[in-house]
């Protein structure tokens, strides 16, 4: 073989071992399984057809957005990032990303309302408000298919350990930790909801009990009300933790945005 | 209605209650090897009245992670023992201990302590500085639970 071809093949094959280094530590101790395999066949039948996805109607609505001028002066997203097929395609499946000017992660709704302050002049979207739920859904929707790639950043190592140990975090009254439910239990009964294994890969989801599209945070913030915690804000620091945790967890998988929930 | 929701619809009807003291409002009480054998309160509890705890979701939230012999089969959890049985296979004392704080006799449990104040992270505000039932409310339902012989 020649030597460059060699060299090559060595520095690809390191490179290799660290991404799965990096990711294998992430790795739950069981087979990743989607929210989407824990619903009923009716709820799939929802998410897997466009026509009837009621989520489509938030991503439809995310696109005018990505095409409308914002305010008197701002351009429209489209302005700087012109056709999101191909300039969002990937994007979502690697957030939350590390921001050097906070030093601190911020998710894909961050990124959104700092390109409104910083390119558009714009106030920031409300959490849980339409817009902010369609143009994430939109963005997100770029990556449908696509698997997550944590990024290897080691700026985010402290945050993902944050992250981790909120995970494990006994919580609430109740005193439970989500791994209690969703590593160590998923699968069972709790009450009448099956408890799925907390994968991130849907959001914005429509969920029917909610009758609405909502946002990771919002899912994650439910749970804690469920075992009497008080929840972390929306926009906590704590939120985007759990989320790059879980990201890292369900490396691999792919991204369902929009999908649906019971 | 889903779990979480069942408790925030209770959430927002109880606020009021006994404010956290300096101290603490919980009684004490013995334990002797793995039960409690006298009552909180002094007295045995209502068995009718214990029942209709068990069975409401949001009040004692046994039902989320046991199945028994109650209506609802398909709302039951699946994640701890049937409660079916459960007053031949242990006594009074046993019943009382595993209900007041399970995790004495399995460290590792789920099930949460229901006569326990700290300890706890985060507490959302209705229920800082209190139990989730009251020495009453456990009476009634171990006095119940005594009663499901098969
Ligand atoms: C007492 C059990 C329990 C605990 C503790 C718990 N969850 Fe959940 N979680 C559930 C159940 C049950 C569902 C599914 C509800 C449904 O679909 O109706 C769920 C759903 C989720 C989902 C949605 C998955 C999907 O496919 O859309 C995420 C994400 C999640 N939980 C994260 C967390 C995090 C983070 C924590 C800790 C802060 C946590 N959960 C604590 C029971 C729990
Ligand atoms: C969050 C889950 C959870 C909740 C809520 C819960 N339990 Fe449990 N319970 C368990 C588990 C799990 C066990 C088995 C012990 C273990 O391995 O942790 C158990 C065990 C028991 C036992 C002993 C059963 C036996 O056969 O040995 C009794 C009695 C009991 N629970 C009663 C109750 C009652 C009464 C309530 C409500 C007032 C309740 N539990 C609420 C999880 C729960």
């Amino acid at each position: 073989m020649r030597l460059w071809l060699r060299c090559c093949l060595v520095v690809y094959c390191l490179q290799l071992a660290a991404v799965v280094m990096a990711t294998a530590e992430e790795m739950p101790p069981f087979k990743k399984r989607s929210g989407l395999e824990f619903v009923s066949p009716e709820t799939r039948r929802l998410q897997e057809d466009d026509t009837s996805n009621p989520g489509m109607l938030w991503v439809l609505e995310g696109e005018r957005l990505w095409r409308e001028a914002v305010g008197p002066t701002g351009p429209a997203c489209a302005g700087c990032h012109g056709e999101a097929a191909a300039s969002m395609r990937g994007v979502a499946a690697r957030y939350p990303l590390f921001d050097p000017a906070s030093g601190r992660p911020f998710d894909l709704q961050g990124r959104i309302n700092l390109c409104r302050s910083e390119h558009q002049g714009a106030p920031p979207l409300a959490f849980e408000s339409q817009e902010l739920l369609a143009l994430t859904a939109f963005v997100a929707h770029q990556s449908r298919d696509l698997p997550v790639t944590a990024p290897n950043d080691e700026r985010l190592s402290p945050f993902i350990e944050n992250g981790r140990r909120l995970y494990r975090q006994h919580l609430g009254q109740v005193d439970l930790a989500c791994a209690d439910c969703h590593d160590e239990r998923w699968g069972e009964r709790l009450s009448g909801s099956l408890i799925p294994q907390a994968h991130p890969t849907g959001y914005p989801l429509y969920r029917l009990e909610w009758q609405t599209m909502g946002s990771l945070q919002r899912r994650i913030r439910n749970c804690m009300i469920g075992v009497r915690a008080e929840p972390f804000d929306f926009g906590a620091p704590e939120l985007v933790e759990l989320e790059l945790f879980l990201m890292q967890r369900a490396a691999g998988m792919p991204i369902e945005t929009p999908a649906v929930r019971p | 209605m889903k779990w979480e929701g069942v408790l925030l619809a209770f959430a927002t009807t109880v606020v009021a209650g006994a404010p956290a003291g300096a101290q603490s409002p919980l009684l004490d009480y013995q334990v002797n090897g793995d039960s409690i054998e006298r009552p909180l309160i002094g007295q045995p509890g209502d068995a009718a009245r214990g029942e209709v705890l068990i069975a409401d979701r949001r009040r004692s939230l046994c039902l989320l992670c046991h199945a028994g012999p109650f209506p609802d089969p398909h709302a039951q959890g699946t994640l701890a023992p049937n409660l079916g049985g459960v007053g031949a296979r242990l006594s009074e004392g046993q019943l009382r201990l595993r209900v007041v704080d399970m995790r004495r006799v399995v460290p590792s449990s789920i099930m949460p302590s229901y006569y326990r104040i700290d300890g706890l992270e985060r507490v959302a505000e209705p229920w800082q500085g209190k139990p989730v039932l009251t020495a009453e409310e456990i009476e009634d339902v171990v006095a119940f639970l005594v009663t499901l012989k098969e």
